[in-house]
């Protein structure tokens, strides 16, 4: 559903833009013809297997393979003792990237259950999987410690020991990062307030549950180079990532993905390729690497799990002068995205009200649980359920209805976010404005969707319904804004190449990860060149043929490698304007380019399809092709709202959603179909986030339901009718005017549910997720 | 042990090792739309018709199969005509990254043989097994109405 209420746009006259046209790689899809990594490998290759740790922190004293190795068909073990001792990160980011350098290809000790000791290479998955289990491994094992608070004591088991680890904070302390940022005289502004709030939250370990997991093809090709096809978001990173743990020239490296099948975070990881690329160097032959569905949950990298402390100071009109957040962030093992995703928690929710002083505190302990890392919202999730449950808290409190209260406080279009320049990505941040902003817009979309549109028609809190005996229901609400791209970071490369017929290879960098990137950025091409969608051929997310794009995260691809994509088109078609006036005879500056045409006064025009053909065949005969890069400097907001209405079974406490509303701010919809996609995809994961979704572990540190049976991800029967909202604004720093969809409406629906759940029953949690005993013991002590 | 199977209206005679699921037969004979997502018959991105049924190919033995006619997504349009069903999941853009599409599409196609006009609700249950991450489930139950009205009007498929 689109909004196309208030803000009437200037779009009349976009051809391709705007529209919804089904996905480029749509037919392959439904025909059943797409490609996917596995997809590639052919009979007879390589299957390796890793052997993980069964003991939450051990050293390993001796690796014994001579069983493993005498197993038919087994080629090749490998330990720490065989690879090279290379401190990296696993996050696929920038160079040098934030995270620290804390792990290694194999190493001398297990710091979780599940973390690599060995791999196994056999002629195939069954075999490998026998010789799995016949490696002989003796460990020396250590205290484990599990609770972040408890791991940041003094006395607590040393995690990170080893001595050529980089970059983390406090190793003897397991403090993977420190982060503090501050506006204003905070406790000033405290002592003034009239009132003065603060409750505690916490989160759990999420995770990203792709339907396909992990999967990593590589083979040595006919000259020697490495191929990797791999199921990434971040191709370019993997290539400098790979090449520098097996120290190889970059240059010998090829990275390829091809379709992959869901990601949200998971995927900017180097989980596989580097064992599966060494693999490759080593025995020349194809290797296929591929996670078994319980080694995803635990040998990946989930949400961070945090415990979030949010304090308010609020005068008596409810004007908010005083707001900080302080997090405990437990980063597991190792500390991937460890400083950034929990930047991120205070960078993203901040912000959304205004407050003379701010303050941002957070702690990322080292634990011996599985590590953390980049998952849709990369920490605003987090921050939003805590911050905006804490609003509704603060706005009971001083007897001010909610929305009036947030309403009050809102950041509003002109503002500049006072905490985005002092709180980066891991380092000093930027100056940010926002330019637009539609979070009225969204408040009412959203507001009028859920149970009769507010005045709620059907019930108020207290009436029996649904499939309960005895049941409450009430509507909540929260509200959001998110990023685009990290700014000074991001750059993208595009390359558009003109054909003979008036087609164009656009080949872009940029990793579409079933997202829809390939389309939206084809569309934003065909756009500019004047022709159809189906003219511009996208080739995407091949380090030997493509442009360099730092990937798919931060919701960043529509914004960044965008605007790379649109520039590259203007660039062309500038060099096929001078073509086209060297045909007609007219001058470059008086033709005029309308629907693919070049129009002169008074010789008739000429379609951009002749004058591709004559750019080959005509005087000056020339490929025309063109790259253009763009260095993202902004992170315009988008902004988003989400209502919900659920019945909490008094019975049982179970919580049912009965209807729900998410609507998003994303600049310009490229594709309304797409952005749709993704706004109802996050409310569908977030209900999983806030309901059921959580990883489970024992006392001693092993995931118990690391199966799709037992972590419940929202089947078709989980989840009402979901219903998703664009509003449009036109972002003046974005191509033809897009903000971002692809994170953004995962922030707002747990805290929606859980004020929900307040509204209802008057009962607040305050830990995620409502499962029906939490919520069941907490309707009892409050009587109910 | 030998194993005759019929897929996509091509007979395959061929040696089954013992263990081999279905998946394993059906991707070695090159039909790669089939997924394999957990290994447990619980994601759905494995399904298959087997004689006009959906199973979840990942826990049916190869052998299990033997005598049975097995339809792929690629089995599904006639040559360049696609069937409804993907008519529809293509026109309103139900897939995004696709991997659960085959299973999800051959799931409707057997359903909507048995239900021509079903409500929500009942897509709902139908496709229940078949788990998406990407899409909430929202366009992926408008694709299966668009493809049920389509069936309506165009009759025999």
């Amino acid at each position: 559903m689109r909004n196309r209420g208030a803000k009437v746009l200037a779009d009349t006259e976009l051809k391709v833009v705007s529209k919804r046209l089904p996905k480029v790689d749509g037919k392959s899809i439904v025909r059943g013809e797409a490609r996917y990594t596995k997809d590639f490998v052919p009979e007879g290759a390589l299957f390796a297997k890793i052997v993980r740790s069964p003991y939450a922190h051990a050293r390993i004293k001796k690796i014994d393979a001579a069983e493993a190795l005498a197993v038919s068909g087994v080629e090749l073990v490998l330990t720490h003792e065989d690879v090279p001792r290379i401190p990296y990160t696993t996050a696929g980011q920038n160079y040098p990237e934030p995270s620290p350098y804390d792990t290694f290809m194999l190493d001398n000790k297990v710091r979780f259950v599940g973390d690599r000791v060995a791999v196994v290479v056999a002629r195939d998955r069954l075999t490998a999987e026998r010789a799995a289990r016949l490696v002989r491994i003796e460990y020396e094992t250590l205290p484990a410690v599990f609770d972040p608070e408890e791991a940041l004591k003094e006395g607590a088991p040393v995690i990170h020991d080893e001595p050529d680890s980089e970059g983390i904070h406090d190793p003897r302390r397991n403090v993977a990062a420190r982060i503090l940022a501050q506006v204003g005289d905070i406790d000033e502004e405290f002592r003034r307030a009239d009132v003065v709030s603060e409750h505690t939250y916490y989160s759990q370990y999420e995770h990203q549950t792709p339907m396909e997991p992990h999967v990593t093809y590589s083979y040595v090709d006919e000259s020697g180079r490495l191929v990797i096809i791999t199921a990434t978001q971040v191709p370019f990173h993997v290539r400098r990532i790979v090449a520098r743990v097996n120290q190889i020239p970059i240059a010998r490296v090829r990275v390829i993905k091809p379709r992959v099948g869901g990601a949200f975070g998971v995927k900017q990881e180097i989980i596989l390729e580097d064992l599966c690329g060494h693999i490759a160097l080593r025995t020349g032959r194809p290797v296929l690497m591929e996670l078994a569905r319980d080694e995803e949950f635990y040998g990946t990298r989930p949400r961070h799990p945090m415990k979030l402390t949010c304090k308010t100071g609020v005068m008596k009109d409810g004007t908010i002068v005083a707001n900080e957040m302080r997090v405990v962030a437990n980063t597991g093992a190792y500390g991937s995205h460890g400083l950034t995703v929990p930047s991120n928690t205070g960078s993203k929710s901040l912000p959304l009200y205004r407050a003379r002083g701010i303050r941002y505190v957070a702690e990322v302990a080292y634990t011996n649980l599985p590590v953390a890392g980049a998952f849709r919202g990369y920490g605003a999730p987090q921050g939003y359920f805590a911050m905006e449950c804490h609003m509704d808290e603060v706005a009971h409190e001083i007897g001010m209805d909610a929305l009036e209260f947030k309403r009050k406080n809102l950041i509003r279009a002109g503002d500049k976010d006072p905490i985005a320049v002092k709180l980066g990505e891991g380092k000093e941040g930027f100056e940010r404005v926002v330019r637009t902003c539609g979070i009225e817009e969204c408040i009412q979309l959203a507001r009028n969707a859920v149970g009769g549109g507010g005045k709620d028609r059907r019930a108020g809190p207290g009436l029996q319904a649904g499939p309960f005996r005895r049941a409450k229901r009430g509507i909540g609400f929260a509200l959001c804004m998110h990023g685009t791209g990290i700014p000074g970071d991001d750059i993208a490369g595009a390359t558009i190449k003109v054909n003979e017929d008036g087609s164009f290879n656009l080949l872009v960098g940029a990793t579409d990860l079933g997202t829809g990137s390939d389309t939206v950025l084809a569309q934003m091409a065909a756009e500019v060149l004047g022709v159809s969608l189906a003219d511009v051929i996208v080739y995407s997310s091949d380090t030997d043929f493509t442009p360099f794009d730092v990937g798919a995260y931060a919701s960043s691809t529509t914004y960044v490698s965008g605007t790379a994509v649109v520039r590259a088109a203007e660039k062309v078609l500038r060099r096929l304007r001078e073509v086209a006036a060297e045909v007609t005879g007219v001058e470059v500056d008086k033709l005029a380019f309308e629907n693919g045409t070049f129009k002169t006064p008074g010789r008739g025009s000429i379609s951009i399809r002749e004058v591709a053909l004559k750019s080959f065949y005509g005087e000056t005969k020339q490929q025309i092709s063109e790259t253009a890069s763009f260095l993202n400097v902004d992170c315009p907001p988008p902004f988003g709202a989400c209502f919900a209405e659920v019945e909490v079974d008094l019975d049982t406490g179970k919580v049912l959603v009965t209807d729900i509303a998410s609507a998003v701010d994303v600049g310009r919809a490229i594709n309304p179909d797409l952005a749709e996609g993704q706004i109802v995809g996050c409310l569908a994961m977030g209900i999983g986030y806030a309901l059921t979704e959580e990883m489970l572990f024992s006392p001693e540190g092993r995931m118990l339901n690391a199966s799709l049976l037992d972590y419940k991800i929202p089947t078709s029967l989980d989840l009402p009718e979901l219903k998703g909202f664009i509003v449009e604004t036109v972002e003046p720093s974005g191509p033809f005017g897009v903000k971002s969809v692809g994170e953004v409406g995962m922030d707002p629906i747990a805290p929606a549910i859980a004020n929900a759940i307040f509204s209802a029953t008057g009962v607040r949690l305050r830990e995620l997720p409502f499962t029906p005993e939490k919520v069941l013991t907490s309707l009892r002590a409050a009587g109910l | 042990m030998q194993v005759k199977i019929t897929v996509n209206g091509d007979v395959f005679v061929l040696e089954a090792p013992a263990g081999e699921t279905l998946v394993e037969l059906l991707r070695r004979l090159g039909f790669k739309s089939v997924k394999d997502g957990c290994y447990t018959g619980t994601c759905g991105g494995c399904t298959v018709l087997m004689n006009e049924r959906p199973v979840a190919s990942c826990i049916t033995l190869a052998a299990q199969a033997d005598g049975a006619s097995i339809t792929t997504l690629e089995g599904l349009a006639d040559g360049e005509r696609m069937h409804p069903v993907q008519e529809a999941f293509l026109e309103v853009n139900a897939p995004q990254c696709g991997f659960c599409s085959p299973g999800m599409i051959l799931t409707a196609v057997s359903f909507l043989r048995g239900n021509s006009d079903p409500t929500r609700e009942e897509i709902r249950e139908a496709i229940a097994g078949n788990m998406c991450r990407c899409s909430g489930y929202v366009k992926v139950i408008d694709a299966i109405m668009l493809a049920a009205g389509k069936l309506r009007e165009g009759g025999s498929r």
